[in-house]
């Protein structure tokens, strides 16, 4: 049994068929690319998995469980993490703190604990901060923890948003073009980085990214999409010759 | 690291605890030497309500990032709730009960009241939200205004109509009566119950931000989709936000009613709201110790200008302006960092700035 099994999932806006009969399974500590030219609906495959939309048909299943109708924040807990494109940190907080708010449903304590200050706040506060720590340690962040995150530049920025996804424990991670804006330096360590985590996590990775030295260095296995439907689904070299990729890449017949 | 890391927001809170015992001390002696005129030792138990109204509307406006425009409401719920109990008790029971279940009442009545409002109205955002806050003001001064109770032998008669329509029989009295409001309380409020009072709402507020509720919170309001995405219960957290702002402004609301004599429900109204809201404005959104110095500052300033009092509302609207300037324009911001690191670097003391001040 995959990790995560999605069959005949499909959106529909309107009469657009943003997502057409998407099929994807990923296995545990699979590390999966999800290419495509621009338009091609793969943010929307990740709000589909994530349940920003509501599919309007198809099944996710994920660790044998369909997720389909959840909400995001369900969906969060039950094991699947993302990241964005357009980066969305909490700005106004620190790096710290950011990665703090991923721990919530890993390490708990009630409100009123929080406020009586009662022993429990201080002994799961510490233990939030270490773990905090030893994950913005990973990404190189950990002596920017007390900046306000706004303040990072871009590239770690990126980095925090994967420590962040990462500090919710999911058992799959959406990466949404990590490597957007960065240079081949911050691009080669990020891709040791991706490498590091599913390593030491166990988690399987499906990334979004148009670096395509990026996706064929670094998956196992892609998918890809053109106008919401799958074009072709292997291993890098094979997605890299098959002539409908380079069709919908280059324009022309297939 | 480690420990610097949580060390920062408890020392700015232990600052926060320092600045209202030292204005308390600095004002008990002002007092003490027969230096307070009249006029503004009257002003000292609206001031403390105030102070914690500020704190309370900055955990709604600053924190959870909802612009509420109808704050005064849970005040006046909460006002209304502990006179009504204080007037119902006050001959049973010794005066600290009775004023200690009365405050409890009015926290709790608005609570109450945050929850129900709360239903609704946080389901919408930003500008929709505030609009409908303020609705929700208007409709709960209306309704007080409307408001009849009375109590004889035969219990309480509640009407929305006009006194006579209670029926109440020889031995009754009203307690409510409508647009006259609530008279009879015992004025038992007193500068020092303010302070201890300020200093538990910021014990909550101050504990509830710098805990992991209080990072949930801020985190839907710096990105709500991020926030859903970590596993965060969007409605549930902005539920408790709400709801504990609410409470507190019901604990002010219930102070404030013990320092009358009478009470009418016309005081919490529109502008009410918004002074409170530009106590928050003015001290920093999300600054909880910026609200504590404005309130206070801002109520005390129209007593020492009293010539000046026909055009407060007009030198608050241009505060309110300046504010916003100095706090948002980019130009400013970046004339305010370049400053700071001039005073920084003025002091070579080897300290390490740590990010920014709250």
């Amino acid at each position: 049994m995959a990790l995560l099994e999605v069959r005949n999932l499909g959106i529909a806006f309107g009469g657009l068929h943003a997502v057409d009969k998407f099929a994807v399974s990923i296995e545990k500590g699979q590390l999966f690319g999800l290419i495509g030219p621009n338009g091609a609906g793969k943010t929307t495959i990740f709000n589909l998995l994530t349940g920003v939309y509501q599919p309007t048909e198809g099944e996710i299943v994920l660790d044998g469980k369909s997720i389909v109708g959840q909400k995001p924040a369900m969906i969060n807990k039950a094991g699947i993490a993302r990241t964005f494109q357009n980066i969305r940190l909490f700005k106004d907080m620190t790096v710290l703190d950011n990665v703090k708010v991923a721990l919530h449903n890993q390490v708990k304590y009630s409100a009123l604990t929080g406020v009586l200050r009662l022993p429990a706040y201080f002994k799961q506060e510490r233990v939030m901060n270490e773990k905090a720590l030893s994950l913005l340690k990973i990404f190189d962040l950990d002596g920017e923890a007390d900046q306000p995150a706004s303040s990072l530049p871009y590239g770690k920025q990126r980095k925090l948003e994967i420590a962040r996804a990462l500090a919710t424990d999911p058992k799959l991670l959406l990466l949404d073009e990590p490597a957007a804006g960065m240079n081949p330096n911050e691009t080669a360590e990020l891709m040791e980085i991706v490498r590091l985590v599913r390593d030491r996590f166990g988690i399987a990775i499906l990334l979004i990214e148009h670096d395509m030295s990026f996706v064929m260095g670094l998956c196992e296995r892609i998918v890809v999409l053109d106008y919401g439907r799958v074009i072709a689904e292997g291993d890098p070299e094979a997605v890299r010759t098959d002539p409908k990729v380079i069709a919908a890449y280059l324009g022309g017949e297939a | 690291m480690k420990i610097k890391s949580l060390n920062p927001n408890f020392r700015r809170s232990l600052v926060t605890y320092g600045i209202v015992a030292a204005a308390f001390i600095f004002i008990q002696i002002l007092s003490g030497a027969g230096l307070l005129t009249s006029s503004l030792s009257g002003q000292l138990v609206p001031i403390c309500a105030y102070v914690i109204m500020a704190i309370s509307l900055n955990l709604t406006v600053g924190i959870l990032g909802e612009l509420s425009l109808g704050h005064a409401g849970f005040m006046s719920v909460g006002a209304f709730m502990g006179a009504f109990v204080s007037v119902c008790i006050k001959d049973a029971l010794p005066g600290w009960l009775t004023l200690a279940l009365a405050l409890l009442a009015g926290t709790a009545a608005a609570a109450v009241v945050g929850v129900l409002i709360g239903i609704p109205v946080l389901r919408l955002q930003g500008d929709y939200l505030a609009i409908v806050t303020l609705a929700f003001g208007e409709i709960i001064k209306n309704l007080l205004n409307s408001f009849y109770i009375g109590r004889d032998a035969a219990g309480f008669h509640i009407s929305f109509q006009d006194a006579p329509s209670l029926n109440l029989d020889e031995t009754g009295e009203i307690i409510i009566n409508g647009a006259q409001g609530i008279t009879g309380m015992p004025r038992s409020a007193s500068f020092t119950l303010g302070v201890v009072l300020i200093l538990i709402t910021l014990f909550v507020v101050q504990n509830l931000v710098d805990s992991r509720t209080g990072r949930a919170v801020m985190s839907i309001r710096d990105n709500r989709i991020a926030a859903e995405s970590v596993g965060i219960n969007i409605t549930k957290y902005k539920m408790i936000a709400f709801t504990v702002s609410a409470a507190l402004a019901g604990l002010a609301g219930s102070m404030y009613a013990h320092n009358f004599s009478t009470l009418v429900a016309r005081k919490f109204d529109y502008n009410t709201s918004i002074l409170v809201l530009v106590f928050i404005v003015v001290g920093g959104l999300g600054n909880i110790r910026g609200s504590v110095i404005a309130a206070a500052a801002l109520t005390v300033l129209p007593e020492l200008l009293r010539g000046f009092s026909d055009y407060r509302m007009l030198v608050y609207a241009v505060v309110l302006i300046v504010m916003m300037l100095f706090n948002q324009s980019p130009q400013i911001a970046a004339w305010r960092r370049k400053w700071a690191a001039k005073l920084k670097s003025r002091k070579p003391d080897g300290k390490k700035p740590d990010g920014k001040e709250a």
